[in-house]
């Protein structure tokens, strides 16, 4: 499986040529200079219509200490039992989205139906890049022993359960009240699993607790936070120094747009139409560039591809529409 | 496979060959039941370290085999040597197979434990596919029992289990409590079988197609062969009710002259047999020769009605189906025990690889995996063995010559395998066979 994982720079490399837009003429040239190298991304940054996000990404380095506090998530308090009335990274017309279909969470055939498909294919990239990283057997049954993980955004479980399952101590953790229940009464089902602490509460609520974790684990989370930037900063706190921190999300790509959206909304009717903003999602080099800043150093990063004919999710060099990035924290 | 070591496995099975501790020993009388396991199975056994036992017992391997047919048609021999291969089987007694994977599980350190009880019935907690989360779901016992499938048994104990793999045959219960359908038909067909002995030791698996089915001679070792004679079940009573010299007479004319003279020219083109391997052919320099004779009946005469079933579907939330509960083929090329084997080996990568994971090994997205990979399979050699025995079922008399043909297998098979794999996967109601 590893010999099929991509770092990051070969990632990278894809990416130009999928992603239109933007080109990063020498991908190599990221890390070792990074005034540079910021000057472009700046630009990639403004390039990103955030229509949902009140505040757009902080401009110029250097990166202000705390960006400006979302203003906007007040106002749509209504439905949504929701963990912090303020908070930088709720998006509430995401959440109360999440909040209408929560009971269907561990319906294999409905709105989640592709998360459930997706599951082991992330978790076999997980289990490749955590195993190296903190050298533990791989070809154990429960390799992550002694772990712990936190899941952001766990929705009603599907990563934590496998990551308990795995030997790992995990805690789950969603904005929506109703999504914790649900996790909450899966995870009962089996004494393995009803170790999970699942908790209502977001990263930055967690960072102000300091809580600090071996491994930050937030998938398919990103694209419905209100402001990335400082999400990644919250989970970056989280992860301890030398720890892992992996994020998969959408890459914001003509292909992904066909596919994603067009595909898993309306002619699949995976989920209800409006679940995804294409606008908000991000592509692989913003991702690894605000990761950097975080502190966190992408180490590797694949592409998920889907074969409709075998409904099989696998592991691929492709990230122009799903992917994953693995990270470490560094040393500050 | 530390991947699955993890895993507590309860056995249930009254079948007292698995409680009786007592060993087998190399110069028992031989058992009426055997199977011919193929190189595959084999490897699959020695994968596990389980062969070693079988070769602590009797068995035979053979290297060379010849099918023929009673209108003198044609014959083909099949020898290992020429290509490259040390062996085209072996067969080996039901009883050497069990107590070889009994010895071995024994031997192994995972936690298991065999209940000498039948399964009576099965039930499933309320599917969690959608939990709601409104009413006062007041759980006073958290994950007892929740997410799993629960076994009674004719002892009137009661088991727990996350999966339930249905290994129980033919007549599978787990199948009917499970609430798998199945389609089939039987064939109004017997199979007599029982073991022989010669005054030499057989060396060679032979096959010669009867008008009412296939008689084969397989070695077993010492002297001894194994008969699994297929005839209609009229005739099926009369060879158990008979003498044992009138039927060791009736086993020798029906290897022999009986029914039709001696093949002189090769003419099967045959690919029946390439289950043993992709490139199996038939020997062109070897000549026709005639089985060694029969001189001796050493054990009880059995006789099965033949029938072909398979089960639409094997896998669903939390039950599995392997062997001859998924399917039960002809015996013709003595293939069912090798799926099942098959079967098993498939299952345990697929549990392996959902553990590796991290999935719940109940889950049927799980468990449709191993479907998947062995579903088509099945069909295939299904297919394959109903077309043999459709074509040789029935005396066409002077259409013998288009039987002959029939052992050419691709022309004839493919329309009919189309045939059975859309019937099977649902799509048709009835096969058109004549
Ligand atoms: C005449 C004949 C000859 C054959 N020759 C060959 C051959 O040469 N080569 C070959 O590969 N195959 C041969 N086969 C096929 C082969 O015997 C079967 O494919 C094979 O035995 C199937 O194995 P199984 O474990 O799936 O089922 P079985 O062998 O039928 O085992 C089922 C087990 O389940 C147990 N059981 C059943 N119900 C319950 C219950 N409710 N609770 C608990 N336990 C239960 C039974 O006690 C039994 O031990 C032959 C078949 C026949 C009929
Ligand atoms: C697409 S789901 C992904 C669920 C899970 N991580 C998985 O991949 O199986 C996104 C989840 O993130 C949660 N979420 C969205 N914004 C969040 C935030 N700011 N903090 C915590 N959770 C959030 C939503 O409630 C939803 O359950």
């Amino acid at each position: 499986m590893a010999s099929k994982l991509l770092n990051h720079l070969r990632a990278l490399y894809t990416t130009n040529n999928h992603s239109p837009s933007h080109r990063l003429s020498n991908p190599k040239l990221i890390f070792h200079l990074p005034r540079s190298f910021l000057s472009v991304s700046q630009s990639l940054l403004h390039a990103r219509p955030y229509s949902d996000a009140p505040e757009p990404i902080p401009t110029g380095p250097p990166l202000p200490e705390k960006p400006p506090t979302n203003g906007g998530t007040t106002s749509y308090k209504k439905n949504v039992s929701r963990a912090s009335n303020f908070s930088s990274s709720l998006n509430e017309a995401e959440l109360s989205k999440f909040s209408a279909i929560a009971e269907t969470w561990w319906d294999a055939e409905g709105p989640f139906k592709p998360l459930h498909l997706m599951n082991p294919t992330r978790l076999a990239f997980i289990r490749s890049t955590l195993c190296r990283h903190f050298r533990k057997d791989p070809h154990c049954a429960r390799p992550f022993e002694g772990l712990r993980i936190v899941d952001v955004g766990c929705g009603g479980g599907i990563l934590s359960e496998p990551l308990a399952r795995m030997g790992a101590i995990v805690m789950g953790i969603d904005a929506v009240e109703k999504n914790i229940k649900i996790a909450r009464l899966h995870a009962d089902l089996d004494p393995v699993t009803s170790a999970i602490e699942y908790h209502c509460t977001t990263a930055e609520k967690l960072v102000e607790e300091q809580r600090e974790f071996d491994a930050v684990i937030a998938l398919e989370v990103i694209e419905h936070v209100a402001d990335p930037a400082e999400f990644c900063k919250s989970l970056a706190a989280l992860t301890v120094t030398s720890g892992a921190t992996v994020i998969s999300t959408i890459n914001r790509s003509v292909r992904s747009y066909a596919t994603a959206i067009i595909a898993a909304e309306y002619l699949l009717h995976w989920l209800p139409k409006g679940t995804h903003q294409w606008s908000s999602f991000l592509i692989p080099e913003e991702l690894v560039l605000i990761l950097q800043r975080a502190s966190v150093t992408v180490q590797e990063m694949a592409g998920f591809e889907y074969n409709p004919l075998t409904g099989r999710w696998t592991l691929s060099d492709n990230v122009s529409v799903n992917f994953i990035a693995f990270g470490t924290k560094n040393h500050q | 496979m530390p991947l699955t070591q993890q895993l507590t496995v309860a056995i249930i099975d009254s079948n007292p060959a698995l409680g009786s501790g007592d060993c087998i020993k190399k110069d028992d009388p031989p058992d009426s039941r055997v199977s011919t396991v193929t190189p595959a199975t084999i490897s699959l056994f020695k994968d596990v370290g389980a062969w070693q036992y079988v070769q602590q017992h009797r068995h035979a391997y053979f290297d060379r085999m010849q099918v023929w047919d009673y209108t003198g048609l044609g014959y083909t021999r099949y020898n290992a040597r020429e290509a490259d291969k040390e062996v085209l089987g072996c067969v080996v007694e039901n009883k050497v197979l069990h107590r070889s994977l009994l010895s071995c599980i024994q031997n192994s350190d995972f936690q298991k434990t065999i209940y000498p009880s039948r399964l009576t019935s099965m039930s499933f907690s309320s599917s969690s596919s959608t939990i709601g989360v409104g009413g006062t779901s007041s759980r006073t016992t958290p994950y007892t029992h929740g997410n799993l499938a629960k076994l009674e048994l004719s002892d009137g104990s009661s088991l727990y289990a996350k999966l339930v793999v249905g290994a129980d045959g033919s007549k599978s219960r787990v199948r009917e409590l499970a609430g798998f359908k199945t389609t089939g038909w039987n064939y109004s067909q017997n199979a007599v079988i029982c073991t022989v002995e010669h005054t030499e030791e057989n060396q060679c698996a032979w096959q010669r197609f009867l008008p009412a089915g296939p008689i084969a001679l397989l070695p077993m070792g010492d002297k001894f062969s194994n008969i699994v004679w297929t005839m209609n079940p009229k005739e099926s009573s009369d060879c158990k009710s008979m003498s044992e010299d009138d039927f060791v007479k009736a086993i020798n004319h029906a290897l022999d002259y009986g029914y039709g003279p001696h093949p002189h020219s090769r003419l099967f083109g045959g690919d029946i047999f390439s289950w043993l391997g992709a490139d199996v052919t038939s020997s062109a320099n070897e000549c026709f020769e005639v089985p060694p004779k029969v001189v001796k009946l050493v054990s009880g005469r059995m006789a099965f009605p033949l029938s072909l079933m398979h089960a639409n579907s094997y896998a669903s939330k939390h039950v599995v189906l392997i062997g001859d509960a998924a399917h039960t083929v002809h015996p013709l090329a003595g293939q069912g025990v090798n799926l099942g084997f098959g079967d098993a080996f498939s299952l345990s990568r697929v549990i392996a690889e959902g553990i590796a994971v991290g999935s719940d090994i109940g889950e049927v997205s799980l468990l449709k995996k191993y479907e998947a990979d062995r579903k088509p399979a099945n069909i295939a050699m299904m297919a394959v063995l109903d077309g043999f025995q459709k074509a040789y079922s029935v005396d066409f008399g002077p259409l013998n010559v288009l039987r002959a043909a029939a052992f050419h297998g691709a022309h004839f098979i493919s329309p009919l395998k189309k045939n059975i794999i859309s019937f099977a996967s649902g799509e048709h109601k009835l096969p058109l066979f004549s």
